[in-house]
């Protein structure tokens, strides 16, 4: 890290504020974000907590429908998704906007076939009728608790792959920066931000997986 | 000092003109006077909504309208006063002109964000407008409304309880997703404002020369960003609920409402200090400006905000003790109630203090902030009923509770807001207000306020219940009282805003950069502002409380 020399160059807009400062801004400011999303899922963790309690034993049956296989493969992905990402902001302080490139495409590669094996769950998922607002979904002879469960599994799991396409979107847009060769030793800041939420997306699909997949 | 084409010296106003270059503008100061704009025309809207509700409660029975218009009545009210009013209220127009001003900054961390933000806002309340439609003209396109779940305005209060706000057969979707938009608005200006007072200090700027403003944004923004997600995603639950079908809060599905009530206290019990903790950052820098002393006790009510904020995250179920939580966690949220009376009671003290023996003079800021002072001590002393458990099973459904809840939103939150844009005029427009009109103005309010609301305490304490359309005929007197308070409110309101945007254009004093002799960074530049705040970036070598002595570039006064 070269911030104790100074020489830290901004992007031309920042006009109001000198390299450094802007760097450090747009790092607490990410972080801050983070921090927001971490909430943001907090309160579904906190619902599941609250279900789990209260359905113990239905929630450790309903968990054994999903296949901790694909769920443990889409781990796998993501971690692999991350560690290209770190390598792309290390590439982008050594200059090498090309290997920027690279890996950054490794990363949306990864998020992408993360999103496909969960379109396979979520459709397996569909045809075993534990989707909401198939026949047997809404037949009164599934129990409320499953209902409770796989809603929770749909509303945790559907906002996360929502985080998967965002983060996607905003490695994509500092992919086209890196082709353009924005970015060198002085100026990585949209690489290090953009890496640093794709490891959230990645943190809290770890936390996810255990909680739904394993937790039988 | 540069000159606009027209001779005259060149401000933020008229460096650039035209519409386009106000809606494009990432200017902080522009960016708040937007805020201002939009807020006041919905401050407007959902005061006139209240006027309607009391001439309706003028006599019991119905009047002027029916009981379903009233429930729509009070949830637009409420939602509209809420989320597009006083959340992004006195941080999105006051902070975002004075935050960067006062630390001695050229604008905000992220100006681009900050245009995000009032964009943002400017969605969710064109989405919350959309929610009130209803399903009309011919068949093929009132079914089309119905399909896009545009049923009617919501009739669910602002609060989105559920399970009727999974049943309600309005526009429930609409309106809760444009809450979602609106918190967005927020956490992101929240955002914004910690990253700017953590990294956009002048020079000499330490924590502890910090105006007491920017205490309180601070402490604003960090509730902003943390508990704004939470309510975000219990709106975004309950709009999964019904598009979808699952059942997270349903008890028909295995859910859990109370679960649902947890999830919005913990967002809006915190919320209350959003809108309140700046109005007592304004009073403070009133306060000691007019009465020319020093601020007493500064650390104490910059450690106060701070602690107003945490405290705030742990005592939200104080709103929930006739739910039915548990015994144990009531006794606890209400112990825990109590002790934020402490250190908003330390502000009390302070600003009370720092009057003492001052030289004071009532200029209308001073009348607003005196009048905040004493309508928070009233709003404070009610929440206590309010926090003791035995009292709160027989207050909380009635209207002691809707005139607690006015004591301190309206007469802090939008009092303070009101002796901020007094106080601060002349540095955002570069004119003077008429002062009689604003004098004239400030007496309607204040009377108007507690002739509104003061009755209502006398109301729930009888037994009134709040939310209703029709009463006995023997809570009719305060009714009456209160509906006669309220108009002569709303006139104040509309005088004292009338005023502000009359002299605004039209007036012809112009102001000096310090008219009222402010130590405070702000005003040490010209009025209105340059572009970039200061022509040099100041240093700054003392806090700005050090009343007493002259001060260099003094006004008329």
């Amino acid at each position: 890290m070269n911030s104790q020399t100074g020489e830290l160059a901004g992007p031309p807009h920042v006009h109001h504020m000198d390299a450094r400062t802007a760097y450090g801004a747009a790092k607490l400011g990410m972080w801050l974000f983070l921090g927001t999303e971490v909430l943001l899922f907090g309160g579904l963790f906190a619902a599941f907590a609250v279900y789990r309690w209260k359905y113990l034993g239905e929630f450790t049956h309903a968990s054994k429908h999903l296949d901790w296989r694909l769920g443990g493969l889409n781990t796998a992905v993501l971690l692999v998704s991350s560690f290209f990402a770190a390598v792309a902001v290390d590439a982008a302080q050594h200059n090498d906007n090309k290997k920027v490139v690279r890996n950054l495409a490794i990363t949306i590669g990864c998020g992408l076939l993360f999103l496909v094996i969960k379109y396979i769950e979520y459709s397996g998922k569909y045809h075993h009728g534990l989707f909401p607002g198939t026949a047997e979904w809404n037949s009164p002879e599934f129990n409320e608790s499953y209902k409770c469960f796989f809603g929770l599994y749909f509303a945790m799991t559907g906002l996360h792959a929502l985080h998967v396409i965002v983060g996607m979107i905003v490695l994509g847009w500092v992919l086209s920066l890196a082709r353009k060769n924005r970015f060198s030793r002085k100026y990585y800041t949209p690489v290090e931000v953009g890496a640093l939420y794709w490891h959230l997306v990645d943190i809290i699909w770890i936390y996810l997986f255990p909680l739904l997949y394993l937790v039988a | 000092m540069a000159e606009s084409a027209t001779g005259e010296k060149l401000n933020y106003l008229n460096h650039e003109r035209g519409l386009w270059s106000w809606l494009t503008t990432i200017d902080h100061k522009r960016i708040g006077l937007m805020y201002l704009f939009a807020m006041t025309i919905f401050f407007f809207v959902a005061g006139i909504l209240a006027l309607c509700m009391r001439l309706e409660l003028f006599h019991p029975g119905p009047d002027i309208m029916t009981a379903e218009t009233y429930n729509v009545f009070f949830t637009l009210h409420g939602t509209i006063m809420i989320f597009l009013f006083i959340v992004p209220g006195i941080p999105a127009t006051m902070g975002n002109f004075l935050i960067p001003l006062m630390i001695g900054a050229k604008d905000v961390a992220f100006p681009r964000l900050n245009l995000l933000s009032y964009y943002l806002y400017l969605i969710g309340a064109v989405l919350a407008l959309v929610a009130l439609v209803k399903p009309v003209g011919p068949e093929f396109f009132s079914n089309f409304l119905t399909w896009l779940g545009l049923t009617g305005p919501v009739d669910t209060g602002w609060t989105f309880y559920a399970p009727y706000s999974l049943e309600s057969g309005t526009a429930v979707v609409w309106m809760t997703f444009a809450a979602f938009i609106l918190g967005f608005s927020s956490i992101l200006t929240g955002l914004n404002f910690i990253v700017t007072i953590h990294k956009l200090r002048a020079p000499g700027m330490t924590w502890f020369r910090l105006p007491v403003f920017i205490w309180a944004s601070y402490a604003t923004a960090i509730i902003q960003t943390l508990a704004t997600p939470v309510v975000g995603i219990s709106l975004l639950l309950i709009i999964l609920e019904r598009v979808m079908g699952i059942g997270i809060f349903n008890p028909k599905l295995g859910g859990d409402p109370v679960l649902f009530e947890h999830f919005f206290w913990f967002y809006s019990h915190p919320v209350v200090y959003i809108m309140v903790l700046p109005a007592f950052g304004i009073v403070g820098e009133i306060i000691p400006v007019f009465s020319r002393k020093p601020l007493f006790g500064y650390k104490m009510v910059c450690y106060a905000s701070l602690a107003i904020a945490f405290v705030g995250f742990f005592i939200w179920a104080h709103h929930m003790f006739v739910a039915g939580i548990s015994d144990k966690s009531a006794i606890y949220f209400s112990i825990a109630t109590f002790g934020v009376a402490i250190p908003t009671a330390i502000k009390v003290f302070n600003w009370v203090s720092t009057m003492y023996k001052g030289s004071i003079r009532l200029e209308t800021p001073m009348l607003y902030a005196m009048s905040f002072v004493f309508i928070f001590l009233i709003a404070g002393t009610t929440g206590v009923y309010l926090a003791t458990l035995a009292t709160d099973v027989f207050y909380h459904d009635t209207y002691f509770v809707v005139a607690h809840f006015h004591y301190t939103i309206q007469g802090g939150a939008v009092i303070g807001l009101i002796a901020a844009l007094h106080f601060w005029y002349p540095k955002i427009t570069g004119k003077m207000y008429n002062d009689k009109v604003a004098r004239s103005a400030w007496f309607l309010v204040f009377v108007g306020f507690n002739l509104t609301f003061l009755p209502q305490f006398v109301l729930g304490m009888q037994g009134m219940p709040r939310r209703y359309f029709d009463y006995l005929p023997m809570f009719e007197p305060m009714h009456q009282l209160s509906t006669i308070g309220a108009f002569i409110n709303g006139a104040g309101y509309s005088l004292a805003l009338l005023n502000l945007f009359y002299c605004a254009f039209f007036g012809k004093e112009r102001a000096p950069s310090n008219p009222f002799e402010s130590h405070s960074l702000e005003w040490q530049t010209q009025s209105p502002p340059i572009h970039e705040n200061f022509e040099e970036t100041p240093v700054v070598t003392d806090w700005p409380y050090s009343y007493g002595v002259p001060v260099e570039g003094g006004g008329h006064h």
